[in-house]
């Protein structure tokens, strides 16, 4: 069976470079599946965990926001962070989530205010997939 | 006069224990340019991508009225100015403020027409001291640096832009080109082209890819991330930069102060010598006078 080629790409590295079956992923217009043979495709992705699937065994990533390239059964994730669970720090997760409700209550300029709530959602996004593997 | 014996000891003791700091801070530097360099190995995939990416749509997409593409009426510069927390590092610092100084002499007559964004110390501690207008400035970020770490920053840079609070992006830094060497580059961030530019982008060529949801609403999120991307990217060639640059103003002063130990040590010598000679000379004339 034909196999996809994904890399997952951040600025602080290549975190994924394998192949699977299946990659589900969270655009902005909703759940996107991609299995091999699939047309080329561009679509950003929302702040979300993504699904790498290999028989019955998945894998899943966090998404800081990004983007999906799709080209020749070839995946590219391109986010500005990215984690597997097992790489997730909590306690720096569970901070950045206090600390980014705390500004938002604030209520500073509206740079700091969108910031904060971008921090909010990856946080939120890093501490669910925690606990989903609990 | 010449020195005496112990002065020169003296000397070739402190210049010694200068030699080993700078020695240390050489060997420290060099692992730290180590730690750079594959930095910036796992940064440029993720470049490559991005700008890729970019290529793809803005080629099939033949509208590009997006703020950060099409140049706009000058009204405001900002300037990008990466330096470092400390100094001893050669010209790292000094060479990249000069570049600035020049620019902004050429192009500004009030220092309303400039802002800057600075990371450093040094950097801050100049403008403060010039009382010249800075927008943002950071400082302490680590030696090995997370994008996560710039995050805020790029992030805001890029908000600032398209908030009009400046209307062209400029980064003045170290480049690095090789251990050796390093160069001051300024280079225009925002807007991503400049005038020539988007004539030759209207002639849209049709790419295969799908565009979900549409080329515009993927430009929307996708040229900020680039934008804040070829941010950090210099950033990291300036934390290189900065690392070589600091190795070698090391070398150079342990290569200097081991020159430094060899002629005080002639001295010595020399000092010791004619100490010895006058102390015989001494001894004679005192035989010679008992006689």
């Amino acid at each position: 069976m034909k196999k996809l080629t994904v890399e997952v790409v951040t600025p602080d590295g290549r975190i994924v470079n394998d192949q699977f079956d299946m990659v589900v992923v969270h655009s902005e217009k909703g759940e996107l599946g991609i299995l091999p043979g699939h047309a080329p495709l561009i679509a950003p992705l929302i702040i979300s965990s993504a699904r790498l699937k290999t028989g019955n065994e998945s894998m899943k990533v966090a998404i800081g926001g990004g983007f999906i390239e799709v080209d020749q059964d070839h995946v590219t994730l391109l986010a500005q962070s990215a984690e597997t669970p097992a790489k997730i720090d909590v306690q720096r997760a569970r901070k950045a989530k206090e600390r980014a409700e705390r500004r938002i209550q604030q209520k500073r300029d509206h740079v700091d205010f969108r910031r904060a709530e971008l921090a909010l959602k990856r946080a939120i996004n890093r501490l669910n997939m925690i606990d989903e593997d609990i | 006069m010449i020195p005496s014996l112990r002065e020169i000891q003296k000397r070739i003791n402190s210049t010694e224990k200068t030699k080993q700091i700078t020695n240390a801070m050489h060997m420290v530097a060099a692992s730290k340019l180590g730690k750079s360099e594959t930095t910036n190995h796992a940064f440029v995939a993720y470049a490559e991508k991005i700008e890729e990416m970019v290529h793809h749509i803005v080629e099939s997409y033949g509208e590009h009225n997006h703020p950060i593409i099409i140049p706009r009426k000058v009204k405001k510069t900002a300037y990008f100015v990466v330096t470092a927390d400390r100094g001893l590092a050669g010209p790292f610092n000094s060479q990249v403020l000069r570049r600035l100084e020049e620019i902004i002499e050429e192009r500004h007559h009030s220092p309303r027409e400039y802002t800057i964004i600075s990371i450093g110390r040094i950097g801050r501690d100049y403008f403060k001291k010039r009382n010249m207008p800075v927008l943002r400035t950071v400082t302490d970020l680590p030696d090995s640096p997370y994008f996560s770490d710039l995050e805020d920053l790029t992030f805001d840079t890029v908000q600032f832009y398209l908030d009009g609070e400046f209307d062209q992006l400029e980064m003045i830094y170290n480049h690095f080109l090789s251990a050796m060497t390093q160069e001051v580059r300024s280079k225009r961030i925002l807007p991503l082209i400049s005038e020539d530019d988007v004539e030759d982008l209207k002639k849209s060529r049709h790419s295969e890819f799908i565009f979900e949801p549409n080329e515009e609403g993927i430009l929307k999120s996708l040229l900020p991330q680039y934008a804040e991307s070829l941010i950090y990217g210099a950033f990291l060639e300036s934390k290189a930069s900065e690392n070589a640059a600091r190795m070698n103003a090391m070398r150079n002063a342990t290569d200097n102060a081991d020159k430094m130990i060899s002629d005080l040590r002639m001295q010595y010598n020399r000092a010791r010598q004619s100490q010895i000679t006058q102390e015989l000379s001494e001894i004679i004339s005192g035989a010679d006078a008992q006689k």
